[in-house]
């Protein structure tokens, strides 16, 4: 591993102290060299050593940890949100059932429909974190592909997906979006394949730099002069090591295709009522901000500390890989 | 400067042609599931007369390279369509909302500079103390913040809490643009700022990285050594070099504003170009919402070769370093 990677005099000399990863060689204590120096020889990867790292960042620690509270929440919202506190889609018409403020019964209060905003918040999590990840997924294939082959080849290929990039961030990027669902037809799956669909060129120029200061390297000749095939190259001695800037960018990606979704189903071009977004739910807070200020604190607060766990982790994530981006 | 100029235009050709090409594809039949004709008359009941009519126009029965030619002309006499849900051109639709919004994102560009250098400024010159750690988390948590509901947050905050706290003596206009109860510009105030919030933040960061850079070069040190106060070296050597990458930064951001104010029109009811878009959302009347992009989009390319102009026109190594070859 290269001196960049490394950062044992930061680490704690105790042999105890030493991360999950080592303490897991059947539980030997590493022997402790005069100055504090660990045994050299036990080896170290790239990733252990950034998350060894990031262990140390408090700002991407705690957006990991409300990061991996949201999923828990979310995902186990069936077993306890509905019994405790109301199914997210149940419509109460009792007469004063509906616009109740905060009370122990509903921490988050009633909306109009008489609905629990708490429950509605937890499940809005799952379409959240759903399009999040989906968008960023159809993203980084799109983005990857192309971005591989413009970075590999370059030329009259670069040149071309290049243009394509431009054209794109030609585009105001929520008009795009809102263009698109207008054709595509506004919808839950539409909304997350349009931003997947924006979301590529990013991904494919980080890309496209990132291998072209690897493919410099002389294991790439070395590999090509043993005959390797292009596929090989590109995905035995290209990708792996160019792959760290886009796992930052596709950190924060989420983050923003979060808002994104947010702002589309605020206009009414995202997810469809009654379905629990967070932006459709402020989207509904609009017209009783003044009466009901609870209906538009809670989603608003949800969106932003999840974009920003996305944020601070990416961020963090930077940090550790020791990925230099622009602004 | 004149080769430059050229040059440059030139390279927007294709970008143009491309973009273009992608709002055409949007509407072309057969390309994307959607009734093309659906796409120019907006989602309402239409005759079988006004249906064959718009087919002609269009010439949506010819082949798509022919379509996509009428559709240039058409751009490029300003021919946006129809709004049929009004009966109105949609670029008289939006020449008259265009002001509205252009003067929305000027003020929100005076709140970005004046906040977002001011804040970088003293990030930089004080780095690693309180302040600067303040500024660098409050720019995360900005650009994490969804502008529709800081905008609300506002409303709530500075129009009705802060009516009732003072008792009704001081207060802030929550939307529209005019009203008898305050002077026009005073109605600017929250949408500004809402508009701006998530640039300032990427102003305060990017000078705030700029200053620190340009603080420890050479120069800066020649400036010192010559026995210049801490003021002088700070605002007439750092600063200058340090603002020419926040300047392109305003100049293109004041195009994505023009973009993306449509959230911030929403939330404040200001009737610009961004509302007119949400409103025809509302009432999938597709043409406005087209012909909206499709105004934006060539306002930003223009903006932005205009920033390219200028900034060559700042730096003279860009016009000369690759037109020389």
């Amino acid at each position: 591993m290269t001196d960049k990677y490394d950062d044992r005099s930061h680490d704690s000399t105790s042999p105890t102290d030493a991360d999950g990863h080592e303490v897991k060689h059947e539980g030997r204590t590493l022997p402790t060299l005069p100055g504090g120096l660990h045994d050299t020889t036990t080896s170290r990867t790239l990733w252990g050593d950034a998350w060894r790292r990031l262990r140390k960042n408090k700002l991407a620690v705690a957006g990991l940890i409300w990061i991996c509270l949201i999923v828990v929440m979310t995902l186990s919202a069936d077993l306890w949100v509905p019994p405790n506190f109301g199914d997210p889609l149940a419509i109460d018409t009792t007469p004063g059932a509906n616009l109740q403020p905060p009370s122990l019964e509903h921490p988050f209060g009633t909306d109009k429909l008489g609905r629990d905003v708490f429950s509605r918040v937890v499940y809005g999590a799952r379409v959240s974190l759903t399009v999040g990840l989906l968008a960023v997924s159809i993203s980084l294939v799109i983005g990857l592909l192309l971005g591989a082959l413009s970075g590999y080849y370059s030329g009259f290929v670069d040149g071309l997906v290049m243009r394509a990039a431009d054209v794109f961030f030609a585009f105001p990027y929520i008009l795009f979006a809102i263009a698109l669902i207008a054709v595509l037809g506004p919808s839950y799956r539409n909304v997350f394949i349009a931003i997947g669909i924006l979301g590529w060129p990013s991904i494919a120029r980080v890309f496209r730099s990132s291998i072209f200061s690897v493919k410099e390297n002389e294991y790439v000749d070395a590999a090509r002069a043993m005959g390797a095939s292009d596929l090989r190259i590109m995905f035995r001695h290209i990708m792996p090591n160019a792959i760290a800037p886009i796992i930052v960018y596709g950190t924060m990606s989420i983050g923003g295709a979060i808002i994104t979704e947010a702002a589309l189903s605020f206009l009414g071009m995202g997810v469809q009522p009654p379905t629990p977004s967070w932006g459709l739910m402020l989207s509904d807070a609009k017209s009783l901000m003044f009466a009901a200020p609870w209906l538009t604190i809670w989603p608003g607060f949800a969106i932003l500390t999840t974009v920003l766990a996305f944020v601070l982790m990416g961020d963090g994530m930077r940090d550790a890989l020791d990925v230099k981006m622009k602004d | 400067m004149l080769k430059y100029v050229v040059r440059r235009i030139f390279q927007m050709i294709p970008v143009f042609i491309g973009v273009t090409l992608i709002l055409f594809i949007l509407r072309a039949p057969g390309v994307l599931p959607g009734d093309p004709v659906r796409m120019i008359t907006g989602e309402r009941a239409i005759t079988e007369a006004l249906r064959l009519q718009v087919i002609e126009k269009h010439a949506l029965d010819q082949p798509l390279h022919r379509q996509y030619i009428i559709y240039l002309q058409n751009l490029m006499r300003g021919d946006l369509g129809e709004s049929y849900q009004r009966g109105r051109p949609v670029v008289d639709i939006f020449a008259e909302k265009f002001p509205n919004t252009l003067r929305l994102a000027l003020a929100g560009i005076i709140v970005e500079v004046i906040i977002g250098l001011t804040a970088g400024i003293i990030s930089a010159v004080r780095q690693y103390s309180f302040l600067d750690v303040l500024v660098t988390l409050s720019t995360s948590i900005l650009v994490s913040v969804p502008v529709f509901w800081l905008g609300m947050l506002f409303q709530i905050f500075f129009g009705i809490r802060l009516k009732e706290w003072t008792g009704g003596a001081f207060y802030l206009p929550i939307s529209g643009m005019s009203s008898g109860e305050f002077p026009d510009w005073v109605h600017l105030i929250l949408p500004a700022i809402t508009l701006a919030s998530v640039s300032t933040a990427y102003v305060a960061r990017i000078m705030r990285s700029q200053m620190l850079e340009s603080m420890g070069q050479d120069y800066i040190r020649t400036a010192e050594a010559k026995g210049l106060t801490r003021r002088a070296v700070t605002f007439r050597h750092a600063l200058k070099n340090a603002l020419i990458p926040v300047v392109t930064f305003v100049g293109i951001d004041f195009g994505v504003m023009m973009g993306g104010a449509i959230l911030t029109e929403t939330v404040f009811s200001w009737p610009g170009v961004g509302r007119e878009i949400f409103l025809a959302v509302g009432q999938r009347d597709w043409p406005i919402v087209m012909g909206g992009v499709v105004i934006i989009v060539f306002l930003v390319m223009i903006i932005n070769l205009l920033v390219d102009l200028s900034y060559a026109l700042l730096d003279p190594r860009i016009r000369y370093g690759g037109a020389g070859e």
